[in-house]
């Protein structure tokens, strides 16, 4: 028995298109009495249902997608930042419509994609237990009989009849988590909402989803937490821009997954990387540079290594704040390097504009790879915002580095460490020779 | 337990119905919905429900002053503070409505890019939920006429009516404005004015006489002509119940409602494109 059968799912968006900048006055009056007919000209374009053109502003965030999953099979979606997962998960739960394709859906479905939908903070606990189970597509009369179950595993009991604008993000999250995993779909849809919560209530989450998963419901799981996939998941599809790129067990997934090169890099066009911000200026480009100031898509332990972007401004800008991260594949963050805590004003003019942040000394436990996503703003709005935009690949250098564990569970930074004991060294070689 | 069901999901076109057998199924949420709104809106606030009172009574009280003693307008024999009250109820839910249904898909954006449900919950429920107002007013309105010496008559039976045309209207001009806010965001700007015109287009502060005879059928279009003269007839007596108004106003409403509900469903499908 299958539990969905998607079939060529393809989904466009249509992507803004940038206009040239206006040469007179005269233009710049004219621009401006066309503006409200231009608009309404985007705006209809917006909606890319019904006849998708070929045209250019067009990304297929999704591109001839077919797969079947099993009843009571958990499958796992596995893809970078932009490769779709998202997306794909948005059609199955009947969020959006796929521009093309189709998918078969057998059984009830329960989706998600965020957990805590439909809470309000003014309201209590229990009433946001009620609100949220009944968006969820619970009936009142599902939600009393499971009310103290759900009550229990949160582990809010107490607070249940005090508004939720006083709880904290924790007791939140575990009340909204402990909504979600009472419902009893034939399938769930789970986006990356089990990265929530202190290490101990996410063991619970991660029973509970294993509890579902042996009651013989199918499971559709997305999360960049790929210790997670493995544990909840035998089989996998991977994604990557859009296209189904690999489909089987999911130990097999995860190394294709880890080694496909194909998004590193040492310099990448970022012109048409998905992105949000207000547009008024745009990384265009990103180089990883190493010590010697060669582009090089990874980083030689130790080294000091350089991410140089340029920036496309539609206006002169004074006093931005860039942000470069570097986060590992499981989406933790490693390293933020902001201009403003490193106190260097940075202003952009009209045009192209070049920028670098530098890391010294920058010791990475080999065997890791870094994503690297750009930031910027400027009071107070969000210009540009990238995500995963290059991966940087973390190699050993010298023989001290030659010696670390590869081991990528050992952690992401490797200091210099000093080691002391109350035996002085001398003394234990005596004995060995001794006994010897 | 759910019965099992399968589902097809495909790019949809053309024009389709309400599902009525969904809505049915997620009645539970269409009531939480309702109730959130009431409960959302009077969240700390000192006076609470009492602003279902105080808004209509201060209008009136405006009203009162300017239409009633500086300009006199008429209003066939009966106090002018009572013949501007029975309009100023049924027309500040009809106001509220709208604007409330009108902004319920862009202030809600967030739950429809992450989970599904019927849309058209979240303007019917913006609806429903004013008539909590709307019988608060309402029963304030019984009580001034009570105290005023106005007794019930058998009249009062249309009311049921008048209350029906009055939902269907607000609830399809609902559905046009949030579908169309959706997409384009001018309408947020535009409505809370149309609210303000629409004033001067429905008998509120005057009565329907003063306007001239042949333009009255036109006038009739808008379903709250013949709602708030209704309304006049069927508790202060002074009027017959105008059905040639309601007729009109009632079709009016009735044809705003079937195409609201198909324009709404048809644009459905970009919603969480485009919220």
């Amino acid at each position: 028995m299958l539990a969905i059968e998607a079939r060529n799912l393809s989904k466009a968006y249509r992507i803004g298109t940038r206009e040239a900048a206006p040469e007179s006055l005269m233009e710049l009056a004219g621009r401006f009495l066309m503006a409200p007919w231009r608009n309404w000209r985007r705006i209809q374009r917006m909606d890319v249902s019904g006849q998708p053109d070929s045209s250019d502003d067009l990304h297929w965030a999704l591109s001839d997608l077919s797969f079947d999953v099993r009843e009571g099979e958990s499958l796992a979606v596995i893809g970078r930042n932009g490769a779709g997962k998202s997306t794909l998960l948005k059609i199955l739960s009947r969020i959006t419509e796929p521009t093309s394709g189709h998918a078969w859906i057998h059984g009830r479905v329960a989706s998600l994609l965020e957990v805590g939908t439909g809470f309000h903070p003014e309201l209590t606990g229990r009433e946001n237990v009620y609100m949220n189970g009944t968006v969820l597509g619970m009936t009142k009369r599902e939600i009393d009989r499971k009310f103290d179950r759900i009550a229990e595993f949160s582990g809010v009991e107490k607070f249940l009849d005090t508004a939720v604008k006083r709880y904290s993000s924790g007791m939140k999250v575990r009340l909204a988590f402990a909504v979600a995993a009472h419902l009893d779909p034939e399938i769930l849809i789970i986006d990356e909402v089990l990265a929530v919560g202190d290490a101990s209530f996410q063991k619970r989450c991660m029973d509970r989803m294993a509890e579902i998963a042996r009651e013989g419901r199918t499971i559709l799981f997305v999360s960049h937490n790929l210790d997670l996939v493995d544990r909840l998941c035998k089989r996998a599809i991977v994604l990557r821009q859009g296209r189904l790129t690999y489909e089987g067990n999911v130990q097999d997934a995860i190394s294709y997954y880890l080694t496909d090169d194909s998004q590193r890099g040492a310099v990448r066009d970022l012109s048409k990387h998905p992105r949000s911000g207000d547009g008024r200026a745009r990384f265009t480009q990103v180089k990883i540079l190493n010590a010697s100031g060669q582009p090089s898509d990874y980083h030689a332990f130790g080294n000091s290594i350089r991410i140089a972007m340029t920036i496309n401004a539609t206006c002169d800008l004074r006093d931005v704040g860039v942000a470069v991260v570097l986060s590992t594949v499981s989406g933790s963050r490693v390293i933020t390097g902001w201009n403003r805590e490193a106190d260097t004003p940075l202003h952009f003019e009209r045009g192209e504009n070049h920028c670098y942040c530098e890391f010294e000394d920058l010791r990475l436990r080999p065997g890791h790879e870094l994503w690297v996503s750009l930031w910027m703003e400027q009071g107070g709005g969000v210009l540009d915002f990238v995500e995963s935009v290059t991966e940087i690949e973390c190699r050993a250098q010298d023989d001290d580095s030659q010696r670390l564990s590869t081991d990528r569970a050992q952690g992401v930074i490797a200091l210099r460490q000093r080691w002391c004991s109350d035996v002085p060294t001398g003394t234990v070689k005596s004995r060995v020779q001794v006994s010897q | 337990m759910h019965e099992s069901r399968s589902t097809l999901i495909e790019p949809t076109s053309g024009w389709k119905f309400i599902d009525a057998r969904e809505l049915y199924r997620y009645r539970d949420l269409i009531r939480f919905l309702s109730w959130r709104q009431i409960k959302l809106l009077y969240a700390q606030s000192a006076l609470g429900i009492g602003w279902a009172v105080l808004q209509p009574l201060l209008t009136l009280a405006v009203f009162a002053v300017v239409f009633g003693k500086w300009t006199r307008v008429e209003s066939h024999g009966i106090a002018y503070p009572l013949f501007a009250f029975c309009a100023i109820v049924p027309w500040t839910y009809f106001a509220n409505s709208i604007l409330e249904a009108g902004n319920s898909l862009v202030s809600q954006a967030d739950m429809i890019n992450k989970v599904y449900f019927p849309r058209v919950i979240l303007p019917l429920s913006s609806v429903l939920a004013k008539l909590l107002d709307f019988s608060i007013a309402f029963a304030t309105l019984l009580i001034l006429l009570w105290i005023n010496g106005i007794p019930p008559t058998v009249r009062m039976l249309i009311l049921p009516v008048l209350v029906a045309v009055m939902v269907m209207a607000a609830l399809g001009l609902g559905l046009w404005l949030t579908t169309l806010a959706v997409k384009y965001r001018d309408f947020k700007h535009a409505m809370t004015f149309l609210v303000q015109l629409g004033m001067f287009a429905t008998p509120v502060a005057y009565s329907t006489s003063a306007v001239p005879e042949s333009l009255r059928p036109l006038y009739a279009l808008n379903p709250m002509v013949g709602v708030i003269e209704g309304f006049r007839a069927s508790l202060l007596g002074s009027t017959e119940i105008p059905w040639g108004l309601l007729a009109i106003g009632g079709s009016s409403a009735a044809l705003m409602l079937i195409s609201g509900l198909l324009y709404f469903r048809r644009q459905e499908r970009s919603f969480a494109d485009i919220a």
